[in-house]
Parts: structure tokens; C-alpha cells; sequence
């Protein structure tokens, strides 16, 4: 059934009756495992990839890399949701290596992300230190290329 | 100067491209989806270019030995051995080609002529009838049946062959119809072909390409090793379609002979490929099982909405083509995709173009992405309800 993830994950429009003939299985199966993966928040969500680029809204990604003491008996899990809680944050991962998490954050403008730093992030009592990285541009998200699809451009071949 | 008398008949005759006519109409035309062409739409997996463009930058850029790099040899070797249990020797029974088509080429120009004849079942891919008629020999055609699931029977076979029969063309998974034959289908045919004296063409391009149990080989079976010759290639299993790189396999005279061919006509096929196609049995497993299952999913969707708009349809178990009948329209197979052109901007084949057998089906490539294959399903049904 994993395969059901694997397809929606690529593109979370097909219907039940899509998946069910793309993987030789009945629509009412369908329906269930996918119901059950909603229920036990295995499918956490359903959005579209946006290339805000493209668009007349401002916006600014950063990504910050956070040191933070860990709590006593809570270990990171409890200050990462400190952290995740504010809207601003669009992703919060715990990391391997030199420092603890990597915090993604959108705002309007390049002063509004660094403000929500200066302002909420780095006075978090359990905040060590932060470093903040600005996106420049993205050029691949969630698996797929920002850059415009080529045009299918092969020319004519008789076979 | 009367040039076209300069032009050798046996060239004159060779039939036109029957599909062309469309290829020029499509050209004119915004917004077609094609599901015309039968190549993969994937790139190549980008560690396989990858390889490419590093030998290029190592400046590897010569010709390669006649046969193909050693390495690469070695490793079609262990290739066909791992995934169809088939044993040659890298020196002396694989060379490396200029797609599977050179290989089609060299096998029927190094083997028959004048005087031979090549059973050739239809629909089928084009190239063995053009080549067969190159070589002067006399191409006798079988003809396949929707009821057999075009496959090859005994029957069918039994009745095609003469003592003249120089060689017989198995082209499994087969182009247009996306038939397959698994190993007691085979095991039927060997018994009639192995105490012959003929050889097997046996058009293996889209072995990696099945969906329903292993591709099985008639070389794989003892008594058929030294008299078949198998065709393989790069094309459509690792979406490699320009790179034009593919090998035969086969008894070591046979191989022989077939290089001294390849080594007027072309040196050796080409060396980026070849360092591109070492990446590619080395290391491409995944990327290759990830396609197949794609292909998987696209053909269900296909066959059921073929079948959904009352196209009778058999179920293709391998390549990356659908093959419906479309006789209960009323169109013949030119007639319906030059409508459907016009009106849908739908490209399909007519089965004609596969020889006449093919007549009242139409070929369906599923080498598209499943966002066209759906659209073009709709497009495709509200044709034929037009039709009335
Ligand atoms: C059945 C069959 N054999 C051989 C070929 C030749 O492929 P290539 O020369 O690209 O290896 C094709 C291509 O369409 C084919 O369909």
C-alpha cells in the first residue's frame, strides 16, 4: 500500500479511482488506505508547490541554523516547538553535525526576517546562537525543478 | 543524367514511411499530444550522463576497438547473465552497436541474401522487412492474431517455414502490440525451430520492459544458444534512445562475421556512449526499476480507458505500447488517427504501419507522462462518441 504514498506524494490530485487502475487495486481499498494514512497523520497534508517568483508577492526565505541548550528531561523536541510554533516558521528540522536545528522562515521583506530573529528566535532562553542564511533563489523543491519545463521539442522520427 | 535511374530498384521499392504524412501535419500543429513516438520520455538518469560527460572531459574522445571497450563487454557480460541467465563470452560472442537497429542490420546482411527467406511475423517493428528486402532476400510474413494475443504459435510457425527459411525474427516484447512470450510459448516454438537449420533474430530492445514476470529468452534455452542471435540495446530500458548504442550476442561466428561488417560500415559505435552505457549496467538498477514501475501505472491507466470507451483492448504485458482495436468505429486505423489528429490533436499510429495485419488497431505509446496519457484518454473518448 506504501505505493499509494509514493503516488500521492508526486502529485496529490489523482483520485482513488486514478490510483486504484494505476496500481491494479480496487477503488474502495483505495479509499481506506488512504482514509487510514489522513487518520494516522501519515499524510500530514495536501499543498501545491508554488514558485512564488513568478508572482507579485514579496517574500523572503531564510534559513537559520540554531544552537540551543537541550531541556532537562524534554531534550530538543520541546524547545523545536517553541520555535516551530510561530507562523513565521514554514520548516524546523533536527540536525546532525555543528549545530542543532535548521529553521526555515518566510517574511516580507529581508528586515522582516531578520527582525523575527533579532526579536522572537535569538532571545529564546534556550537559543545559543543563530546564523542566518537568506535564499537567493530556489532552484528545486519537494522534488521538482522551479525552471520552466522544456518544451517537448524531439523532432518527428518514424519508428 | 537520369538520376532516379541511379537509384537501385530494391531501394525504389522499399515502402515509404507510412506514418510521415502525420509527423508533417503534427509539425503545423500547437497543443498535440503525442503519444506517437516510441521512446521513452524520461532523460537518461542523469549518473548515466553524468559518466557521459566526464569521459568527455577526461578527453576520451576517440574510437573505441572495433567490437566495443573491453569493459564495457565485460560488463553487458555479467549484465545478461544476472538478468536473463545467458552466458558470453565478452571477446569473442558481444559486440557493441550502433543501436539495436545496426545489430537488426549487420544479423540480416551478414546471413541472408538472394534466394533466403526471413519469416517475419507482423505487426512488428519496421526495420526487419526493410533491411530483409536490402539484403535481397524474400521476407514471409506471419500474421498475427488479436485471439493468439499476437503472439507466435507453432501453428503460425510451422506454416511459414520452408527449406529456404535462412532466418526467423522473434521480436519479443514486441513493437507495436506489446505482446510477450513466456517460457512454455517459447518452449513450443523451440521444438519446431532447434533441429533446423536457421537462425534466430531475436529482438530482445524491450526485455527490461515487461510487467508481469521476468523476460525469458529463447537463448536460454541450450538447443537454441548457437543459432540464435540476440538483440539488445541501451534505447529503451535506460532512456537512451540518442545516445545510439546497443550489442548482439551470439556464437562467436556469428559475432565474426558481423564485426567485419560493422568495421567497414562504422568503426565502432560511439565511445561516449560507451562509457555512458558502463554507468548505466552499473549502476542505473534502480533508476530503471523506477521507470518500469512508472510505465506500469501509465499502461493500467491506458488499457482501462480504452477499455471504459468500448475499445476492446488486449492486455499488453510488456514494451511501453497499447495496441486497441478500433473496428467498431467504422474507421479504418489511417482513417481514425487522421481524424483524430484533425479534430482531438491526438497523434497515434495506425496498425498499418506495422504491416497489413495491423489493419483495425491503432498503436498507443504510453512513453508520455500520466498527466497527457489522461488528457489525451478524454480527448480520445469524446472523439469517438463524436463519431456517433
Ligand atoms: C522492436 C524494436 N527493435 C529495435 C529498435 C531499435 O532501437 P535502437 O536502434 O534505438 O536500439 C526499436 C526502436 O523503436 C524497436 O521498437
Amino acid at each position: 500500500m506504501e505505493e499509494i504514498l509514493g503516488i500521492l506524494e508526486k502529485n496529490c490530485r489523482y483520485t482513488a479511482e486514478q490510483i486504484a487502475v494505476m496500481t491494479g487495486k480496487n477503488v474502495e481499498e483505495v479509499h481506506e488506505a488512504i482514509r487510514k494514512y489522513e487518520e494516522k497523520n501519515i499524510i500530514v497534508g495536501y499543498t501545491a508547490l508554488v514558485n512564488w517568483e513568478k508572482t507579485c508577492k514579496e517574500s523572503v526565505l531564510a534559513l537559520i541554523e540554531v544552537k540551543v541548550t537541550p531541556q532537562r528531561g524534554e531534550g530538543f523536541d520541546k524547545v523545536a516547538e517553541r520555535i516551530y510554533k510561530f507562523p513565521e516558521v514554514k520548516a524546523c528540522y533536527l540536525m546532525s553535525g555543528s549545530f542543532d536545528l535548521t529553521v526555515i522562515i518566510e517574511g516580507k521583506t529581508m528586515k522582516e526576517a531578520a527582525l523575527f530573529v533579532a526579536e522572537k528566535l535569538a532571545p529564546l532562553e534556550s537559543v545559543l546562537s543563530t546564523s542566518t542564511h537568506f535564499v537567493l533563489k530556489k532552484y528545486k523543491d519537494k522534488g521538482a525543478v522551479f525552471a520552466d519545463k522544456p518544451r517537448d521539442d524531439r523532432e518527428a522520427i518514424f519508428i | 543524367m537520369n538520376i532516379e535511374e541511379l537509384i537501385l530498384k530494391k531501394v525504389k521499392d522499399l515502402p515509404p514511411s507510412g506514418i510521415r504524412r502525420y509527423f508533417d501535419l503534427l509539425n503545423e500543429m500547437q497543443d498535440v499530444i503525442s503519444l506517437g513516438v516510441g521512446e521513452p520520455d524520461f532523460t537518461t538518469p542523469w549518473s548515466v550522463s553524468e559518466a557521459g560527460i566526464y569521459s568527455l572531459e577526461q578527453g576520451h574522445t576517440h574510437y573505441s576497438s572495433n567490437a566495443g571497450m573491453v569493459r564495457l563487454r565485460e560488463e553487458i557480460s555479467r549484465y545478461v547473465q544476472n538478468n536473463y541467465g545467458l552466458e558470453y563470452d565478452p571477446r569473442s560472442q558481444i559486440l557493441v552497436t550502433v543501436g539495436g537497429s545496426e545489430g537488426i542490420d549487420l544479423a540480416l546482411r551478414a546471413l541472408t541474401g538472394p534466394g533466403d527467406e526471413v519469416v517475419i511475423p507482423e505487426p512488428c517493428f519496421v526495420a526487419y522487412q526493410g533491411c530483409t528486402r536490402l539484403t535481397g532476400a524474400t521476407p514471409v510474413i506471419i500474421n498475427l492474431r488479436a485471439e493468439d494475443q499476437f503472439k507466435l504459435t507453432p501453428e503460425l510457425l510451422e506454416k511459414a517455414l520452408t527449406p529456404r527459411t535462412k532466418a526467423v525474427v522473434i521480436p519479443f516484447p514486441n513493437n507495436p502490440t506489446g505482446a510477450v512470450m513466456n517460457r512454455n510459448e517459447l518452449s513450443a516454438l523451440v521444438r519446431i525451430l532447434k533441429d533446423r537449420d536457421l537462425v534466430v533474430l531475436s529482438d530482445e530492445i524491450y526485455a527490461e520492459l515487461t510487467y508481469q514476470g521476468k523476460h525469458v529468452s529463447i537463448a536460454s534455452f541450450p538447443e537454441m544458444k548457437d543459432k540464435t542471435i540476440v538483440i539488445n540495446g541501451f534505447s529503451k530500458a535506460f532512456a537512451m534512445t540518442g545516445w545510439r548504442l546497443g550489442y548482439a550476442c551470439a556464437h562467436p561466428e556469428f559475432i565474426k562475421a558481423m564485426t567485419k561488417i560493422h568495421q567497414y560500415a562504422i568503426m565502432c559505435a560511439p565511445t561516449t556512449a560507451q562509457h555512458a552505457a558502463i554507468e548505466a549496467l552499473r549502476n542505473a538498477d534502480a533508476d530503471v526499476k523506477e521507470m518500469v514501475r512508472e510505465y506500469n501505472r501509465r499502461r493500467r491507466v491506458l488499457v482501462d480507458g480504452f477499455r471504459q470507451m468500448g475499445l476492446e483492448c488486449f492486455e499488453p504485458l510488456g514494451a511501453f505500447y497499447a495496441f486497441p482495436c478500433i473496428k467498431n468505429t467504422g474507421l479504418s486505423s489511417e482513417e481514425f488517427c487522421e481524424k483524430l489528429l484533425l479534430t482531438e490533436k491526438v497523434l497515434v499510429v495506425p496498425g498499418t504501419a506495422f504491416g497489413k495485419v495491423g489493419e483495425g488497431f491503432i498503436r498507443v505509446c504510453y512513453a508520455s507522462s500520466l498527466e497527457n496519457i489522461i488528457e489525451a484518454l478524454k480527448r480520445i473518448g469524446r472523439f469517438i462518441s463524436g463519431l456517433g
